[in-house]
């Protein structure tokens, strides 16, 4: 396919995609405006709109925004470095591999997010039980992608370097990784979903600032316009940081 | 004085323990002298053990039993500057360019940085790809990628190549054209090659002793002599001595191939044992 019908292509499906987006505010403008759904239930977006501006303007948002966000950083960051090494010493072992991913899966499969007040016991209703869940859970698929990364590496590749006189730290650089890069990117994007999702979740259960808990406050106290704003808001953050996560993935990717 | 490049003494291998059901014994007290600077064919019917044998010569496999020499030294790992393989399969590494490809090689052997890129623009000239050295291995074809490989092995300077049925997955013109590549190669430089094949014409077209294999567990049964000077012209297979060294090849392996096909265990589980190391 030529460069020119690839782009006729992706400006097709941007179009799609915009088309769909306004075909879901119409509706929801006229569920609320023509068709009397209660404003208790959805609020008229062109009132969350205003209070959407005003969050922005009066900055509102960013004493919880800071709070999410460090969380987030600081959860990925502890799931990643745990990830990626677990990931890596079981995935160059047969045996470690038959032992430890039917583990990791399994208790991937539950929903952990369950144990919060486990971790809130734990480490209080601050930041700190909101990272140490946000670890727990981003842990698994980055630690299942490196594992299915290192211990699926071509074995050719593997007999070729060695028969060249590589190194086990050689070997590693230039072989390993290169081979794993892919699927462990792919691990780390999905961990970095799923610690956004767990944080933001688990603070409208159980927490005492961010964006989650906002947005639970708000709801009890039936503030549903500005509630809505602050989903907006969310949305738009977590679009954003997602995609920030996928360029960087397509980056790194296209630079090995 | 030691013109022996390689020396195997009663090599034998068995895959799997003692005793064990699937266990496979793949090589039967196999003993074979390599002479320096000539190129040595090995072939068999499937399953026979030439591959295991190529792969102990160079160091990636333990024999069971019987020894093996190479330069007078006991062999016991791999010796990357002494040998080199090329495989059958694309050992390419394909996030690499060709080129790319071909300095990771040195890197690995230790060459040092000044001395690479002299060494891979040699290696790439010999093998005619000089103007795909910033190609990808997908981006080439079979018969292109296998180049590639020679030259990465090529570029290793070692004295010893082991090729393991490197052109058994091209087609019969490019492994036609490849072969005389190669024997023009063996003319100009004084490699010791030992050249892994199914096919009768290639090992009598490439080699100056062929290795006639039996049926597994595989151990040498005869060794043919081909008295012709390398470069081999092209003229040469359509000769009346290529074709008497081609049918006495093909009468010695005839009887070693059907007893391979009565036996019920697949060329398939060799390589699922072979690759397990």
């Amino acid at each position: 396919m030529n460069a020119a019908k690839q782009q006729r292509q992706r400006l097709g499906s941007g179009a799609v995609q915009t088309a769909f987006l306004i075909v879901l505010i119409a509706l929801w403008y006229l569920a609320t405006t023509r068709w009397r759904v209660s404003p208790l239930l959805l609020p008229n977006p062109v009132a969350v709109l205003a209070d959407f501006w005003d969050i922005l303007s009066t900055g509102e948002f960013i004493g919880d925004l800071r709070v999410t966000l460090t969380e987030l950083a600081a959860a990925f960051a502890i799931a990643a470095c745990g990830g990626l090494v677990v990931g890596y010493l079981v995935g160059r072992s047969r045996y470690r591999i038959a032992v430890f991913e039917p583990l990791f899966a399994g208790i991937y499969s539950i929903p952990i997010i369950l144990f919060l007040p486990l971790y809130v016991l734990f480490f209080g209703l601050g930041p700190a039980s909101k990272i140490a869940l946000g670890a727990s859970i981003s842990f698994f698929p980055i630690a299942l992608n490196t594992i299915a990364g290192f211990g699926y590496v071509d074995r050719l590749l593997v007999v070729a370097a060695r028969s060249m006189g590589a190194s086990e730290y050689q070997l590693f650089r230039y072989v390993l990784l290169p081979a794993a890069l892919p699927v462990i990117l792919s691990g780390m994007r999905i961990g970095f979903t799923v610690a956004l999702l767990s944080i933001i979740g688990s603070e409208t259960i159980a927490s005492l600032a961010g964006l989650g808990h906002r947005i639970v406050h708000l709801a009890e106290a039936m503030e549903m316009t500005r509630m809505f704003a602050y989903i907006v808001f969310v949305v738009a953050i977590a679009a954003t940081l997602n995609a920030l996560v996928s360029a960087l993935e397509a980056r790194v990717r296209s630079a090995r | 004085m030691n013109d022996v490049a390689i020396r195997i003494t009663g090599v034998s291998h068995r895959f799997g323990e003692e005793g064990d059901a699937r266990g496979v014994r793949a090589l039967r007290d196999a003993s074979l002298e390599v002479m320096r600077g000539e190129l040595v064919c090995l072939i068999g019917p499937s399953g026979c053990g030439k591959s295991t044998l190529l792969n102990i010569m160079g160091g990636l496999m333990t024999p069971t039993a019987g020894e093996v020499e190479v330069l007078g030294r006991r062999v016991v790992a791999p010796m990357p500057r002494d040998i080199a393989f090329v495989f059958q399969e694309n050992a390419l590494f394909p996030w690499n360019t060709v080129l790319d490809n071909i300095n990771l090689g040195m890197v690995f052997q230790g060459v040092p940085r000044a001395a690479r890129d002299a060494r891979a623009q040699r290696s790439l000239e010999a093998v005619g790809l000089a103007d795909f050295a910033q190609h990808y291995p997908a981006q080439l074809s079979g018969g292109m990628r296998q180049r590639a490989a020679l030259a990465r092995a090529l570029s290793l300077e070692t004295g010893i190549l082991l090729m393991d049925e490197p052109f058994g997955a091209l087609d019969e013109q490019t492994r036609m054209i490849l072969g005389e590549d190669l024997s023009v190669l063996l003319a100009r430089t004084d490699k010791t090659i030992v050249f892994v094949t199914h096919s009768l014409g290639e090992a009598t077209f490439l080699a100056d002793r062929v290795a006639v294999f039996s049926a597994r567990p595989g151990t040498i049964k005869e060794l043919i002599a081909v008295d012709e000077p390398h470069p081999r012209k092209p003229e040469f297979a359509t000769s009346a001595k290529f074709t008497a060294l081609r049918n006495r090849l093909y009468e010695l392996l005839h009887e070693e191939i059907r007893k391979t096909m009565a036996e019920t265990e697949t060329y398939a589980d060799e390589i699922g044992s072979r690759t397990r190391s």
